[in-house]
């Protein structure tokens, strides 16, 4: 009885699951042509490989590599895409070394990064790690930059709403990588909604309208728990909610535009800006005008005390929720690449003019092909703090109090960066290309570079490139550049701040690069510090590469001396010791 | 919560499926030049081949390669119908210029904002320029990145390949 009650139980599941794997076949063979068919899955992978060795011409010792002779650095990642549903993941493996000049703390193997996304147009959902920006990503932005070995991603919920044409609308909930940091440790909570409005698409009247115009608003406050701390006796209390906002507006008229941005942030104490209890604000302003051969542009902006961290502990580029766009030039070239600009995000006032004009084809000026000319100023001060006095006691920056004060329209009389180039660039004739270019720099080594009593960099470059034609595949390239650095001449340097002095002083380059298009490259460099005030330190830095490019795959290869420097994306920066080696990349994406 | 998570996740990919997928495109939306909302899984060419090229203003091959492209654009529109549409990595240090830097430098093709590397990530772009083909219907027929002088022919052939 019992026997046979037990077996109604065992046919009765039987039965059930028989229906539900029925059920499954039938969907999923009409649904599996449609998987086939409609599933994407995609990926990309790079690895850069470096083996260091002993330099003793630049002062490399074996104690420099510390055993750690080969640094390589990688990572995967995979996408799947599915209609309106997509994910992914990204694997890393960073193996650093003490030449490699990553943060220690990168150093690390693992899933850095998933996310799963469901957007429909109307209604997004994100659970994972996000990236994303609110309007110029002053109160935030996440963001990767794999060269840097920076990524400050959100783990966490988002959500994104388009009611209608133009209208969109978003919210962000999580905690923000931190290095390999687990998730569960010390860090604050990040919070945020952003809404734009674009008002020409959400009105359709306004459609084909001459003025064009959009506008935003954000608000992102971060949470951390710890209600105070004590230090030398005295306890600060610590606001555990910080909130910043920040509103902003795009304008066109037909050639002109006008865009702006302000943020403003509540008092937030940090060891970053020593413990003030001052709010922070910043502002971007530009203006344009642009029509077919010309456009011009001229920026400005101004930050005050705008350092904005998920952690009040944290330095250098860790845990950033805001975002401060530089406004000056990028160099590209490898000599005034060497004094790259990186933003001041406790205070600096900056402008930046740029002008690019194309002299028409067949005129006087412009020859058979036309001429580019291109032109640029920027300039980046200080601000201006005045010291508040309270019970007699000057508490210019002290810890614990306001900081200090600052006129919105005094510019500091520290200059941190200035920069004017003009640019020429000519297509001679269908075998001839000519650039020539020609810049001068002011360059603020002990604010940017953090060595207090540095002299500034007060330098001019000029910069040629040739490049020859030499049939439909194959061409040379010439490049040549000198710059111009007075420092320490004909002075005694005090042996003490010696390596302020490491790039400084007149150097020359060469560069000459071979290419059979669109597969192989070829080419030797030279950069010679032959001026520096130190004699030791006159060194050539050398190198040689060659590569290969196969469609979506590219290889690299190349071998000698790097020289220390700054290596700059977007305004933040690392620091990359001199070295000498050969390193290998291999980057390519299915 | 890795139940509800696992949950969400085949809801997503079932809600997914319902969804009309043809192209390579993905379902992003980026701005243009004038501040307008493009969705990027809408955009073709009326069937015939287009050209999306990622660039930035600090990369100088970027740079060559649309000014060479700039010059036999005219000629490859006459003879193929393509159409070329570049996409600016730039981030939001630059977002104001691009708008006089394209119009300065005289370069007729429509232009995109990817400020924050969106559509870059989607389409797994490492490093510009990175060049991609799409057929008629926006499946991706090649790729390419870097450029090297005279690169913009073998483009070309590529394009008269699938140019009806």
């Amino acid at each position: 009885m019992v026997i046979g009650y037990r077996l109604l139980v065992i046919e009765n599941m039987m039965k059930k699951s028989l229906l539900i794997l029925v059920a499954i076949c039938c969907t999923t063979t009409i649904y599996a042509q449609d998987f086939l068919n409609k599933s994407k899955v995609s990926g990309s992978f790079q690895i850069d490989g470096n083996y260091y060795w002993e330099d003793n011409g630049i002062g490399i010792s074996a104690e420099d590599i510390n055993g750690e002779s080969f640094g390589a650095y990688g990572f995967g990642k995979l996408q799947y895409q599915l209609g309106d549903f997509s994910a992914g993941m990204r694997f890393e493996a960073y193996q650093t070394t003490p030449m490699s000049g990553f943060d220690a703390r990168v150093k690390g193997m693992g899933v850095a990064n998933f996310f799963a996304t469901y957007d429909n147009g109307t209604i997004g959902i994100t659970v994972g790690d996000i990236y994303d920006q609110f309007g110029n990503g002053l109160i935030f932005r996440t963001y990767e930059e794999w060269t840097l070995g920076f990524d400050n991603s959100l783990r966490g919920i988002r959500a994104v709403f388009r009611p209608c044409n133009g209208v969109t609308l978003k919210g962000i909930y999580g905690k923000q990588r931190y290095y390999w940091v687990s998730y569960e440790e010390e860090r604050g909570l990040v919070r945020g909604v952003d809404g734009e409005w674009d008002i020409n698409s959400s009105i359709e009247a306004l459609n084909d309208a001459k003025l064009k115009a959009s506008l935003g608003a954000s608000f992102v406050s971060k949470y951390e728990a710890e209600p105070s701390m004590e230090f030398d006796g005295c306890v600060y209390k610590l606001p555990q909610n910080v909130g910043a906002y920040a509103g902003r507006m795009n304008l066109g008229y037909g050639r002109f535009g006008f865009s702006a941005e302000y943020a403003r942030k509540i008092n937030d104490p940090s060891f970053f800006n020593n413990w003030i209890y001052r709010d922070g604000q910043e502002v971007l302003a530009s203006l344009s005008y642009s029509q077919k051969g010309l456009g011009i542009v001229l920026q400005a902006k101004r930050v005050d005390n705008m350092s904005f961290k998920s952690m009040r502990t944290a330095w250098q580029n860790d845990l950033d929720i805001g975002f401060i766009p530089p406004i000056n030039y990028t160099h590209t070239h490898c000599l005034p690449s060497m004094f790259a600009y990186a933003t001041q995000p406790l205070g600096e006032m900056g402008v930046q003019f740029q002008v690019n004009y194309t002299i028409p084809k067949k005129t006087a000026l412009g020859g058979k092909y036309g001429t580019k000319l291109a032109f640029n100023y920027s300039q980046v001060n200080d601000i201006k703090r005045d010291s508040v006095m309270f019970d007699g006691v000057n508490t210019l920056n002290m810890m614990g109090t306001k900081g200090y004060e600052s006129p919105f329209f005094a510019i500091g009389d520290k200059m941190f960066y200035r920069d004017f180039n003009f640019e020429i660039e000519k297509k001679i004739s269908a075998k001839w290309h000519l650039t020539l270019m020609y810049i001068n720099l002011y360059y603020d080594m002990e604010t940017i570079e953090g060595h207090p009593g540095a002299e500034a960099v007060k330098a001019h470059f000029a910069f040629g490139e040739a490049i020859y034609k030499i049939n439909r595949k194959h061409s040379l390239r010439l490049e040549l550049q000198h710059m111009w650095d007075n420092v320490g001449k004909n002075q005694e340097i005090d042996p003490l701040y010696e390596e302020y002095y490491v790039k400084r002083g007149n150097w020359m380059a060469f560069l000459l690069e071979y290419t059979i298009a669109p597969k192989w490259f070829v080419s030797v460099a030279d950069k010679y510090n032959y001026g520096n005030p130190i004699a030791d330190n006159r060194d050539h830095y050398f190198t040689g590469s060659v590569g290969f490019i196969k469609d979506q795959t590219r290889i690299a290869l190349s071998g000698g001396r790097q020289s220390q420097g700054l290596v700059c994306v977007g305004g933040v920066c690392r620091e990359v010791p001199a070295s000498s080696g050969v390193s290998l990349t291999i980057t390519t994406s299915f | 919560m890795k139940k509800l998570l696992a949950f969400l996740l085949f809801g997503f990919m079932f809600f997914g499926l319902t969804a009309q997928n043809k192209s390579d495109l993905p379902n992003i939306t980026l701005k243009n030049l004038d501040g307008q909302s493009v969705n990027i899984s809408e955009i073709n060419n009326g069937g015939k081949p287009f050209v999306m090229t990622f660039w930035a203003t600090w990369c100088g091959p970027c740079v060559k390669e649309h000014n060479a492209l700039t010059e036999v654009y005219d000629d490859w529109v006459e003879e193929t119908g393509v159409k070329i549409i570049s996409v600016s990595i730039d981030d939001a240090r630059s977002t104001a210029k691009i708008k006089p830097f394209v119009d300065g430098k005289g370069w007729p093709f429509e232009i995109l904002l990817d400020v924050n590397k969106d559509l870059a990530r989607a389409m797994n772009v490492s490093n510009p320029p990175h060049t991609f083909l799409f057929d008629g219907n926006g499946k991706i027929v090649w790729q390419h990145t870097g450029y090297l002088d005279g690169g913009e022919e073998d483009l070309y052939e590529e394009i008269i390949k699938i140019a009806k």
